[in-house]
């Protein structure tokens, strides 16, 4: 069983939870930028070890599928069609033999997610089958998408209770997309970095009570922020060391840049901030446009809210595996 | 075991053991001897070891029991683990990378010896003579940085970056050489290039060279280069 990307869309690429504990080697994580709307997508489709999704950007694929299949989208709400039937987000839908997925654009984020039961059957490279776009591992030597591309799809049982039909058929029930996209794009959660004191004050002002536009130049390495350009006190100069997902630096232009999931394991501009790892899908979903702003945060908070939202994943993961069970 | 070592707060499931601040092959020297003591006795723990400091990545849920903070607990344990002294301690491997030096192998070779004022083969001398030491991995997926370079060699980086450097081109940058695993683009001088593959992901070490290990340079002809090529894997 295969889907094959029939227009592959603006950047679409195969993600998981990506290679953690291998940056000793020069290699990150990266994987799918948005990991809570990854982990809903496999949740809604019975997928439960860490399958690979497509993660679509701004405009999605439309994808064949040769046979029936049970898919579900999350992330950034975009627009789904098998023929004349529009497809619900945060719903398992099930797919007739030889239906072609049209997805199209987002009414805002920047990030959906397709996953599909069974998940992509592809090799597995340093225990992810992620394409890491930047350095170039995964899928066809770690590139996008492209029209063409046959996906093999893992084998699984049937859906329970499901029908061999050849109708498109979404199950009765989803989930609330609201905890988990933030459409009202509020402030992100940022803690002081290392080098934050040696803005200068005007600066250090700037960085929290600022508002930021996310650049045209950003990718799934960095963010880059449009709008103030901040200052050091004195200029420093730092030998490279490790550098994380949700580091905020900067480069001499002033010009802050924020470090996304492919960003490179090291690097040596000041550190100045830390985006709350609880927000950094938020930060995944905004387009190049949008507004960024940063409220700050401590420590303890952050591990409070990051362990809230684990704890509501949980909860929200043992739902939809028994929902599964009974449909 | 260290006279100061600082800790910093990265982020939530994040800290940096701090030796020092600059690249300095003795500073270096303790962030591998804690790097292999912490990898022995603290396996839990990630670590990530650059020139001067060691980044220690947890799982949240490991160290989020007790009433202490989870920087604290880990914090405690990693004090614990390198205050006892080690009692293995594994001399470095020496890795041997042939290199073949000038034209179109390292088209850099003739501007880095007018900038030193030296001629080419003074150059290669130079830089054959030395030990080298792996003191991180980074900026790609099997990307050493290289301690040990003459400080007649050290060059500033090419005004103009290359889009494209050739995977195995053996370049300098200030005062630092390395290797480019894969087609990358780079702003070093390149002097050289070798055969051997520094990074293939499917292979069960990935990475021909790690932190720590010791490297010589030895310079080899064009003949030489295209044999050992085409012994590597594709």
């Amino acid at each position: 069983m295969n889907v094959t990307v029939i227009k592959p869309g603006l950047l679409s690429s195969l993600q998981d939870g990506g290679r953690p504990g291998h940056a000793a080697l020069g290699v990150g994580r990266a994987g799918a930028m948005d990991l809570p709307a990854w982990q809903l997508a496999n949740a809604l489709v019975g997928n439960t070890a860490g399958e690979a999704t497509i993660e679509c950007t701004l405009a999605g694929p439309s994808l064949r599928f040769e046979q029936s299949a049970v898919i579900a989208l999350t992330g950034a709400p975009i627009t789904a069609h098998v023929g004349e039937h529009s497809l619900p987000m945060w719903t398992t839908c099930q797919l007739p033999a030889g239906s072609v997925l049209h997805l199209g654009g987002m009414a805002s984020g920047c990030r959906s997610y397709v996953a599909v039961r069974g998940g992509f059957d592809i090799p597995s490279l340093l225990g992810s089958r992620s394409s890491d776009l930047h350095a170039r591992i995964g899928f066809a030597q770690g590139r996008a998408l492209r029209a063409g591309d046959v996906l093999p799809i893992g084998s699984a049982t049937p859906l329970p209770g499901s029908s061999t039909g050849h109708e498109v058929r979404p199950l009765h029930w989803g989930l609330d997309p609201q905890p988990w996209f933030d459409f009202a794009r509020r402030p992100l959660a940022l803690l002081r970095g290392s080098h934050w004191s040696q803005l200068d004050e005007a600066s250090q002002q700037l960085l929290f009570g600022g508002s930021f536009t996310l650049s045209k130049d950003s990718n799934r390495t960095a963010g880059r922020l449009d709008g103030h350009t901040l200052k050091l006190q004195a200029p420093l100069e730092l030998v490279s060391e490790a550098a994380l997902p949700g580091t905020v630096q900067l480069p001499p232009s002033g010009q802050p840049i924020a470090l996304l999931t492919e960003a490179p394991v090291t690097g040596g501009y000041p550190r100045i901030g830390q985006v709350a790892a609880v927000d950094l899908p938020h930060l995944a979903q905004r387009r190049p446009g949008d507004t960024v702003c940063f409220g700050e945060t401590t420590l303890d908070e952050a591990l409070t809210r990051l362990a809230a939202r684990q704890l509501r994943l949980a909860r929200l993961l043992g739902t939809i595996a028994q929902r599964l069970g009974q449909s | 075991m260290q006279p100061a070592i600082q800790f910093e707060a990265l982020a939530e499931d994040a800290l940096l053991l701090r030796f020092g601040e600059r690249i300095d092959i003795e500073l270096n020297m303790q962030v591998q001897a804690a790097t292999a003591c912490l990898r022995r006795r603290l396996p839990q723990v990630e670590c990530v070891p650059a020139y001067a400091s060691l980044l220690l990545r947890f799982d949240l849920q490991h160290w989020s029991g007790g009433d202490e903070h989870p920087h604290q607990q880990v914090q405690m344990a990693v004090c614990a683990a390198l205050g006892e002294p080690d009692p293995v301690i594994n001399a470095p491997r020496v890795v041997v990378i042939p290199v073949c030096y000038g034209r179109e192998y390292g088209p850099d070779l003739a501007e880095v010896a007018a900038l030193c004022r030296l001629d080419p083969e003074t150059v290669i001398a130079r830089h054959t003579d030395a030990d080298y030491r792996v003191a991180m991995l980074g900026f790609a997926p099997g990307f050493p940085y290289l301690l040990g370079l003459n400080p007649q060699l050290s060059v500033p980086r090419r005004g103009d970056p290359r889009q494209r450097v050739p995977a195995g081109s053996v370049a300098i940058g200030g005062s630092q050489t390395g290797i480019y695993p894969e087609v990358l683009p780079g702003g070093w001088q390149l002097i050289g290039r070798t055969p051997l593959r520094l990074f293939d992901i499917t292979a069960n070490t990935p990475s021909l060279l790690a932190t720590g290990d010791r490297v010589r340079f030895l310079a080899i002809d064009e003949d030489r280069f295209h044999q050992l090529a085409a012994t590597q894997p594709a």
